[in-house]
């Protein structure tokens, strides 16, 4: 697992779950079940754009486009 | 400021003689607004009271109204309210939420309200049509479709059956969500909903000139009456827009206020933290607030922080920071039982923290180094509305003695629909025990927790019995033995729900995994989901002499735990 998926599971586990990175598997659909919300969406979003300097549009917070950890490490990579 | 009349179809037939072409309602999209004049929207809403009439339905039957925001969603609701239905309106599912539970919502409703009709998409529609059980109140599920002609009733008020109700029929239900909720519709009569606005629109000193903007949700009571038809029947300007598309771009809000110079604007207190916290300040270019003249908190415990919070991020685009105000509303009142001042600055009460939570006294701030609990004042009593201060005897308690708010308007619910029983145990020598706790000071109002389980979270009411419901169900947790309560987030404005279940040991499975199973049990089966969640063994939870799961109990070993203790009644 790189960092960029280790960092990205940590922050989301820890802010928005209260639960340990380690239980948090990288491949799990956080989004289409819906485990963190619109609201942690906007969070996240931001910080990306604050962390990575990579821009997701508020249309973009949907399962389509990212739905687990890897997925949004995928689309941190592609855009950078 | 209300035009004459003593019911919502009187009212509507006045706006669309007088002003036919005034606008009304404007539906806010990400890229594009839709305008629709008086005229347009009651003839939108003459086409759905049509279809109900041919399916048969009658009036004084209830109409659930299953759409997602736009203008179907309101041509629905008052199409019901033109042909003297009882129109409701219910969240529509969502991409999450779970099909079969969406529907075991729906028939909690049934079996209790039996409704004469719903109107929903028309995917949703069949899929309901093949999957709800058999009721014989249920006349039609009706699919909205484009091809609706209009009514020969649309522009014709003589023909509207709904002006031929009483002002005591029922004019609509309201519901909070989950199944206990939904199993208590809250009916109000025209009387009451009309008596609300006369007492509140002067409250508001609401002018011709004022735009109300909304991105609540209709089928909560602050959006379904000050963010619908609280400007629709007072003949002011609504610019509204989706709660989901607001959820993900919350700048909408100030964009809209800007635009259309929005004056009046409800919010639950989550959401000035979140718009103060998570709008870039490229979403807010060229955005001009002076034209707001009240941004109304209310629907969930407010925090002085929180307003700080936003007159410190919105100053720089032109808020006044007297715009901030408070209210305190419950859909059993229709809406508003305080307001707080209008231009006005909002009272913040400072007391001794010990004080009020050994004795229920709310006693002032003597200095030193004692510590200080920041109360929010919620405002004075509407002149229609009279509260008082309940002890735990049912006695009277005295100035700043905290004990349960009873309620007592011109303006109160009708019934809990089909509910007497509960009813019943609402009321008490014609008071309504709003389940609220609280406390009286200077004529003012302060909340500062709640007596019942009830959690609210992000301005929605949330029964924590649904949730414990829903964690029983999944494999892995030892049926009967989940808790779930809410603590107060003073950071994110709102309440977070904690889950605390113990596993099964006839079941053994990861604990992490079983986490995961739960939280995604409860987001795909409410509106809420969890942040914390914690697993047990038979050891952890707190029963009483009976085996019941204390919530109180189980919440003060959990914060004991987490090095929080009484964070919750501290910010409440």
């Amino acid at each position: 697992m790189d960092d960029l998926v280790q960092g990205l599971r940590a922050y989301i586990a820890e802010r928005y779950l209260d639960m340990a990175p380690e239980d948090l598997p990288p491949d799990y659909p956080l989004v289409s079940n819906g485990l963190i919300d619109s609201f942690n969406l906007v969070d996240l979003a931001l910080y990306v754009e604050e962390t990575f300097h990579v821009h997701i549009d508020d249309t973009e917070l949907n399962a389509n486009v990212f739905d687990s950890v890897d997925g949004l490490a995928a689309l941190i990579k592609v855009r950078s | 400021m209300l035009p004459p009349g003593d019911t919502l179809a009187h009212i509507l037939a006045h706006h669309l003689e007088t002003a036919p072409d005034r606008g009304a309602v404007v539906l806010m999209g990400r890229s594009s607004e839709t305008h629709l004049t008086v005229r347009q929207l009651l003839d939108g809403a003459g086409v759905y009271a049509d279809q109900y009439k041919a399916s048969g339905v009658r009036p004084g039957e209830v109409v659930v109204d299953l759409l997602p925001p736009g203008a179907p969603l309101l041509f629905a609701f008052l199409g019901g309210v033109l042909m003297g239905a009882v129109p409701c309106v219910l969240p529509f599912p969502t991409e999450k939420l779970d099909p079969v539970r969406y529907r075991e919502n729906l028939t909690a409703l049934i079996q209790v309200t039996h409704p004469a009709a719903m109107v929903a998409e028309p995917a949703l529609a069949s899929e309901l049509r093949e999957a709800l059980p058999h009721d014989p109140a249920m006349k039609a599920i009706l699919g909205c479709s484009d091809d609706w002609k209009e009514g020969s009733g649309a522009q014709v008020p003589d023909l509207w059956e709904g002006l031929m109700r009483g002002p005591q029929d029922l004019a609509l239900l309201q519901h909070s969500s989950g199944t206990t909720g939904l199993q208590k519709g809250v009916a109000l009569s025209h009387t009451s909903i009309l008596s609300q606005l006369a007492a509140y629109l002067p409250a508001l000193r609401l002018s011709d000139e004022d735009v109300v903007v909304s991105w609540l949700p209709l089928y909560h009571d602050m959006g379904l009456i000050a963010g619908f038809l609280l400007p629709l029947l007072a003949g002011v300007k609504l610019i509204l827009m989706s709660p989901f598309e607001w959820a993900r771009a919350p700048w909408m809000l100030m964009q809209a206020v800007s635009r259309h110079r929005g004056t009046l604007v409800w919010l639950p207190n989550f959401a000035y933290n979140f718009c103060a916290e998570r709008i870039p300040d490229r979403a807010l270019k060229g955005i001009d607030l002076s034209s707001w003249r009240a941004v109304i908190n209310c629907s969930e415990p407010m925090y002085a922080s929180s307003h700080q919070m936003f007159s410190n991020r919105f100053i720089p685009y032109g808020i006044k920071p007297e715009a901030l105000t408070t209210c305190y509303a419950m859909a059993e009142n229709v809406f508003a039982v305080t307001q707080g001042p209008i231009e006005g600055r909002v009272t913040i009460d400072r007391v001794a923290s010990e004080s009020l939570q050994r004795r229920g006294l709310a006693e002032p701030e003597a200095g030193g180094s004692q510590r200080v609990v920041e109360v929010v004042s919620a405002g004075p009593p509407l002149p229609n509305c009279a509260v008082q201060v309940v002890g735990e005897e049912g006695q009277i308690v005295g100035e700043r003695q905290v004990g349960e708010l009873a309620l007592r308007s011109d303006c109160m619910l009708s019934g809990y629909y089909n509910r007497a029983d509960a009813t019943q145990s609402a009321l008490r020598d014609g008071w309504f025990l709003t389940g609220d706790l609280g406390y009286v000071a200077d004529g003012q109002v302060y909340i500062t927790g709640r007596k019942k389980d009830l959690m609210i979270v992000g301005g929605k009411n949330i029964y924590p019995q649904d949730i414990e419901q829903l964690i029983g169900s999944v494999p892995g947790v030892y049926p009967g033995r989940a808790v779930v309560f809410g603590i107060a987030d003073q950071e994110l404005g709102t309440e977070q729900v904690v889950a605390i279940a113990e596993i099964d040991p006839r079941h053994p499975r990861g604990e992490a995994a079983l986490g995961l199973d739960i939280r995604r049990s409860v987001s795909t089966g409410s509106e809420i989901t969890l942040r914390h969640v914690k697993i047990v063994d038979e050891r952890w939870l707190v029963k009483t002499s009976s085996g019941k799961l204390a919530r109180s109990a189980n919440r003060e070993k959990f914060l004991t735990e987490q090095g929080r203790t009484r964070i919750g009644s501290e910010s409440e």
